[in-house]
């Protein structure tokens, strides 16, 4: 994993990352891609549940519930801080 | 699908569109029927259809599973994608979301690419307004290369426009947008389509299947194989064209299996550029206020208590709004039955036959208006309200934890909600969970939340043995206090209940779960009402009053046939009875659950009736009088706790378990319905009645 790269669900609340790799079996990579998350989808997380699984995430205009064990295997980038 | 009466050529028009986007709303207002619809995706659960005039034609109008994309990997996408792709219509009417059209243009092009007879609906135009967000349709319209209305199907706006444009493409083709791949792609193929081409009637896409086919999708090739009867895969000509293709994209290095995510990234891609130049946002922050009301629904600390307040004051409002109506009808029905009953007498009616029209019909029936009919009338709206705004996911992902604990999937929380109404209605809504393991599980403990049906009952024993008859708010916290209770102990059991299940007979883990939290929605707040009155709740009493008529026969002629001066209900009551004492029942309410198998309703009628049966007439009036009916014959609170919690958990109703047959296709899995809440009700009574009698606490 480069630096700058985590899995999704490592991404904590508010911040906005893009996703870099799919890793996950075929099942979910299709309802993930059915979303519209693919490679270079900008995705926000909006929501940690009561139990901080599954949390929510904001993906082209919708908002999709996504376990951490399904998040975990999504690979993404911090954007980069504009300032530096 | 219907099979359709009149002979009369009429264009077949099929309603597409991405879950919970108002498919259901716009297939009311074009057909003037009746779906059900809520905020929540997957409401639509099995296909309707319904029709309307328009220029003197007739338009069917099929209502399509909700899906995201048409790459089906679930029986609803399935059926959305064959009529999209085989049935021979006249158009598709493809239903997208104005406050998120990006996500919904994905199934836009998809259907696109199969056929070129479509209409873009853009909904709720108005909740885009008021989010700030511009839609140019002209523009969306050149772009896709087919019309595009935008409607707020809830007032009826722009439904017009929507039935000229559907008469216009359902005559004319128009020209819709091509996706272009990458020229690899593209060589590929044409290599398949030339070959295709010849091979099955024009009326089909052959560029969309042949891409298809070297995608090796396999449920379509089943779909091609039954619809165009002939196994396209044994023809050698295509066969050899697929192996020229697929050997053309491996020298251009693109292995097969990337070419699923290929096909999807172009797609998406597209849909993106067409969002970019046609959507603008007056303000960037638009989901704001939902952000802030969801932080405060899903919090770590006020979520789950939220929730838990939510579920009481519905209750709360309930039970108070219920309390007034059902006295009144009470003391109405109590003195009619005084008028009918001299009535009959004017008419020398035989004594059997007055005994079995007031005692057996009339009283239940009066039972179910007047103690069930209220709760039923206030519940059910308010409940279809939250589930208008969008609270439901909600519900789920605060829960989704929990059941992903129990190996089961947290849109069980949906089904579960489902479930109060009825449930019935909540097995057969667990069509939406995907993985044939967790939508058993679902199904199986369904019957864990009490329906519509059951928790007035709960609710009159509650009043009658621990809260008292005072109209106060002590009482009536106190009330709502311990039916909330009760539903958490079937909440609870739902999750123990999916727990042992997924450790014993369902084995397996956890599949994949993604669920969609729609925006907030403001409810039609008079539509639900009328609506669930009329639909709902006169349903739920024609099925009581089908149901009550032949129990009530059948308790009074068993009450009044006697074997050796002993009453036949007699004899099966005091047959039943040492296994009752064992629970803190008595054989006749053992009796009444059985009885009450057709409807939950009719449960406390008949056990009355079995009490009044062996004595006089009794009158009762009020909740009150009945309590002395049920003192009398020996009922203690822990009698009424034993049948609080057996009405909780029991066997599901016939109704239900026939759902459940209809559903699992087996009559092994309806036999575990019943039995799963049967054996945990006994065993909880038989186990409280136990440890009461051991500490003599009566």
């Amino acid at each position: 994993m480069k630096k700058n790269e985590l899995p999704l669900h490592h991404v904590s609340l508010g911040e906005k990352v893009i996703i870099k790799k799919l890793d996950t079996n075929e099942s979910i990579k299709r309802r993930l891609l059915d979303m519209g998350m693919v490679e270079g989808t900008e995705v926000e997380c909006a929501l940690v549940s009561p139990f901080g699984d599954p949390k929510a995430y904001f993906i082209r205009g919708a908002l999709i519930a996504i376990r951490n064990s399904d998040a975990s295997s999504i690979l993404v980038e911090r954007v980069k801080e504009e300032a530096k | 699908m219907k099979k359709r009466t009149q002979q009369l050529p009429y264009k077949k028009i099929g309603l597409a569109g991405n879950p919970n986007v108002g498919k259901s709303t716009i297939f009311n207002a074009l057909t003037g029927l009746k779906q059900h619809t809520g905020n929540w995706p997957g409401k639509t659960v099995s296909n309707a259809s319904g029709s309307y005039f328009y220029h003197d034609k007739e338009y069917a109008i099929y209502d399509l599973p909700g899906t995201y994309s048409l790459i089906a990997h679930s029986k609803e996408e399935e059926c959305a994608r064959d009529f999209v792709c085989f049935e021979n219509h006249d158009g598709i009417v493809i239903i997208c979301d104005a406050v998120c059209l990006e996500r919904n243009l994905n199934l836009v092009l998809q259907t696109l690419e199969i056929t070129r007879n479509a209409v873009v609906v853009v909904n709720l135009m108005d909740e885009a307004k008021k989010k700030g967000i511009k839609i140019d349709l002209e523009k969306l319209s050149f772009l896709l290369g087919v019309p595009v209305v935008g409607t707020t199907a809830r007032s009826g706006e722009g439904l017009q426009e929507l039935q000229e444009k559907v008469e216009n493409i359902s005559n004319n083709q128009s020209s819709a947008i091509k996706i272009h791949y990458s020229n690899e792609i593209e060589g590929a193929i044409s290599i398949v389509e030339r070959v295709l081409v010849h091979k099955i009637n024009e009326k089909y896409n052959a560029r969309w299947l042949a891409l298809k086919l070297l995608d090796s999708d396999e449920s379509l090739i089943k779909s091609i194989k039954q619809y165009l009867d002939k196994d396209l895969l044994k023809d050698e000509e295509l066969n050899k064209a697929l192996q020229d293709a697929k050997g053309y994209l491996s020298k251009h290095h693109i292995a097969i299996k990337d070419l699923k995510n290929k096909i999807v990234s172009t797609i998406i891609l597209k849909a993106e550029l067409i969002a970019k130049s046609t959507v603008s946002f007056e303000k960037q922050d638009y989901q704001k206020k939902d952000r802030k009301i969801d932080r405060w629904i899903t919090n770590r600390y006020t979520g789950i208590p939220l929730m838990i307040i939510l579920l009481m004051l519905v209750f709360w409002i309930t039970i108070s709004f219920a309390n007034y109506p059902s006295d009144l009808l009470f003391s109405f029905f109590s003195h009619l039955e005084t008028y009918l009953l001299s009535f009959f007498k004017y008419l020398s009616f035989p004594s059997w036959l007055i005994g079995l029209l007031i005692d057996g019909v009339y009283r239940v029936l009066t039972w179910v208006i007047s103690v069930m009919l209220p709760p039923m009338a206030i519940f059910f709206p308010l409940f279809t309200l939250l589930e208008d705004l969008g609270y439901l996911p909600r519900v789920a992902f605060n829960l989704d934890k929990g059941f992903r604990k129990c190996n089961a999937c947290g849109k069980q929380a949906l089904t579960m909600c489902m479930g109060f109404g009825c449930n019935a209605v909540g097995v057969v809504g667990c069509r939406i969970i995907d993985s044939p393991r967790e939508r058993m599980i679902a199904m199986l403990t369904n019957v864990f939340v009490p329906c519509n049906g059951r928790f007035p009952t709960i609710i009159a024993i509650i009043t009658m043995f621990f809260v008292g008859f005072q109209n106060d708010i002590r009482s009536s916290l106190l009330n709502v206090i311990l039916l909330t209770v009760t539903i958490l102990i079937g909440i609870l059991m739902t999750f123990l209940m999916s727990y042992i299940l997924s450790k014993t007979l369902l084995k397996g883990i956890p599949s994949s779960f993604t669920l969609e939290l729609p925006p907030y929605r403001k409810p039609q707040v008079f539509k639900v009402i009328v609506q669930s009155i009329f639909n709902r709740t006169l349903s739920i009493l024609g099925r009581a009053v089908v149901s009550a008529i032949p129990a009530g026969i059948l308790i009074w002629v068993l009450a009044n046939l006697k074997i050796q001066d002993v009453s036949i209900l007699s004899h099966i009551t005091s047959f039943l009875n040492p296994i009752g004492a064992l629970m803190g029942l008595d054989g006749a309410i053992l009796m009444g659950f059985l009885l009450g198998f057709p409807a939950n309703e009719i449960v406390i009628p008949i056990i009355l009736m079995i009490y009044l049966s062996n004595g006089s007439l009794v009158e009762f009036d009020n909740l009150l009088a009945l309590r002395e009916i049920l003192v009398a014959n020996g009922w203690t609170f822990l009698t009424a706790i034993n049948t609080i919690l057996f009405s909780l958990m029991h066997f599901p109703c016939a109704t239900t378990c026939l759902t459940i047959r209809k559903e699992t296709k087996s009559w092994k899995w309806t036999f575990l319905s019943i039995m799963i809440p049967l054996v945990a009700g006994v065993f909880i009574c038989c186990t409280i009645t136990f440890i009461v009698r051991l500490l003599n606490l009566i």
